[in-house]
């Protein structure tokens, strides 16, 4: 685990750049982290991002593209147009939460 | 007396009534219900696709399996009531309970991706974790001379996470064996970044699809399928083409779990992943593929765990704390083809890793090697399932995983 400047924040992160401690995370600062992969946060993207960041405080996981279609009713069509290409890796970066696990 | 009742009388809930009724004897009342007697010993289902294992080698009566003493319903699930204790079947009848063990399992629905379910179900489009799937697709493929073979993972987790895979490698062996490799095109479709989910295993048995010529399309994420055009489209709108697709649907645990308000959004029960015990409800425990723990759906965990969860059961009825604490402990093998196989070994921290695997007496197995002594491990498996881990006696084979015989790296601290 690293320390690391983003914008003017300290935040501490994984190899991967994802960030380790969930309170760390702000809104501006998943402004910054979404430009940093090409992406430019609509309030559609915060939808996402909220529903995320609640359920992980209740789940202890960050949910699956699957979960977050079934519980917040954003189909995973949507998703995929959001955050293009790896959109299960791109939303847990953007919100700050761990990669999900979900693949055994 | 106190009343337990095991829902499912698949791998782990035979193992488990068989292991429970001998520690608890006569003190408890222990019924165990299914809504049929037919026992299927799922690993043999890859085999009956090329006409290796014949529907009457994988399943057998369940209550063959059930120790005298304990009761064994036949019964549709309707809801389970956690508020009451009590079991609603379908036919209106009601059982209580003191304590309730799930072990329903999880079982391809092939009805949740658009187009699966249309014209070319069973005509050009497979599942083969299922008896009528797998006995259809051996009819086809003894038949079948050219064209493009799709294998698809619709969403993980899936049961048996290697078996498409092992099926790929048969496949190509097939093909090879009938002479028609060269008119055969292989692809293997997946939602994964790669060949498997742990990246050393991913790494070998990628490069083992990359030597078989096989076509990876990985982060493919299926929408919809196209039964007119036999494709499959991905949400980003990729599309593969198919003359014969075999595909594993998505796994959902069973329905009455939903309806009972217990399960996630997959309807697997959420659990402690150490213990079992649901993470709602004190007095129900769920075993196998029901819940939600994260490792493998496989039979080696429901062995396992099941091993882990009796210990744990008995002390958490008599009011103490558990002590039992399941590590995730996975192994499988891994059919390559031409009667060969590979082993793999892990759980929730470490991934599998190469290097040697030990068994008194038969072993040792390599791991993430091709060698003969892996394929006839596998085949030898079946008699030791019917017989020794089916009725609950010991397999000398430890609960939690070892690391004698492992190659590094060590990778599970960066990974935590």
């Amino acid at each position: 685990m690293t320390v690391t400047t983003i914008g003017s924040s300290r935040v501490h992160v994984d190899a991967e750049g994802f960030l380790t401690d969930y309170d760390e995370w702000t809104e501006d600062l998943a402004r910054l982290l979404a430009a940093q992969i090409g992406i430019e946060l609509t309030s559609a993207h915060l939808r996402v991002l909220r529903f995320l960041r609640a359920d992980y405080a209740e789940q202890g996981e960050t949910a699956t593209l699957r979960r977050v279609s079934t519980q917040a009713g954003i189909p995973v069509k949507e998703l995929f147009t959001l955050f293009p290409g790896k959109p299960a890796k791109k939303m847990a970066y953007i919100a700050g939460l761990p990669k999900p696990v979900g693949c055994v | 007396m106190k009343r337990l009742i095991v829902l499912g009388e698949g791998t782990a809930g035979t193992m488990a009534v068989n292991k429970l009724h001998r520690k608890l004897g006569s003190r408890w009342q222990i019924t165990i219900l299914d809504q049929n007697d037919r026992h299927l010993y799922q690993p043999g289902l890859l085999f009956i696709p090329f006409g290796i294992y014949q529907p009457s080698d994988v399943t057998k009566p369940r209550q063959r399996f059930i120790p005298d003493g304990v009761e064994f319903v036949l019964g549709e699930i309707e809801q389970v009531d956690a508020d009451a204790s009590e079991v609603r079947l379908a036919d209106g009848r009601r059982l209580g309970y003191d304590y309730l063990v799930i072990a329903t399992g999880t079982a391809p629905r092939p009805d949740q991706t658009p187009g699966m379910l249309g014209q070319q179900w069973r005509r050009s489009i497979f599942d083969f974790y299922s008896l009528d799937g797998a006995t259809a697709l051996a009819r086809t493929l003894a038949s079948f001379e050219a064209g493009r073979v799709v294998v698809h993972v619709t969403d993980m987790p899936i049961k048996c996470p290697v078996a498409p895979l092992e099926f790929t490698f048969l496949a190509e062996a097939y093909t090879r064996r009938r002479g028609m490799r060269d008119r055969v095109e292989l692809t293997y479709a997946t939602p994964l970044p790669g060949a498997f989910t742990k990246p050393i295993a991913s790494a070998h048995l990628g490069s083992m699809l990359d030597d078989r010529k096989i076509h990876v399309e990985s982060d493919f994420m299926v929408e919809r399928i196209d039964d007119e055009a036999k494709t499959l489209i991905s949400y980003d709108e990729r599309e593969i083409p198919f003359d014969l697709l075999v595909t594993v649907p998505l796994n959902m645990g069973a329905e009455f779990i939903a309806r009972s308000g217990l399960g996630d959004e997959l309807n697997y029960v959420p659990v402690d992943k150490h213990t079992l015990l649901s993470k709602a409800h004190d007095n129900i425990f769920a075993i196998g593929d029901a819940s939600n723990i994260p490792t493998s759906k496989a039979g080696s965990v429901a062995h396992f765990s099941v091993d882990v969860f009796t210990g744990n059961f008995c002390q958490h009825v008599g009011g103490q704390p558990m002590t039992g604490r399941f590590d995730g402990h996975a192994n499988c093998f891994v059919e390559s083809g031409d009667g060969k196989g590979l082993l793999i070994d892990f759980n929730y921290d470490r991934e599998p890793l190469t290097g040697s695997y030990p068994v008194p007496i038969v072993g040792p197995f390599g791991l993430l090697r091709e060698t003969a002594a892996n394929h006839w491990g596998k085949l030898a498996f079946r008699w030791l399932y019917w017989h020794v881990l089916l009725p609950g006696r010991p397999i000398p084979l430890p609960a939690r995983m070892s690391m004698a015989g492992k190659h590094g790296p060590d990778r599970s601290k960066e990974r935590s």
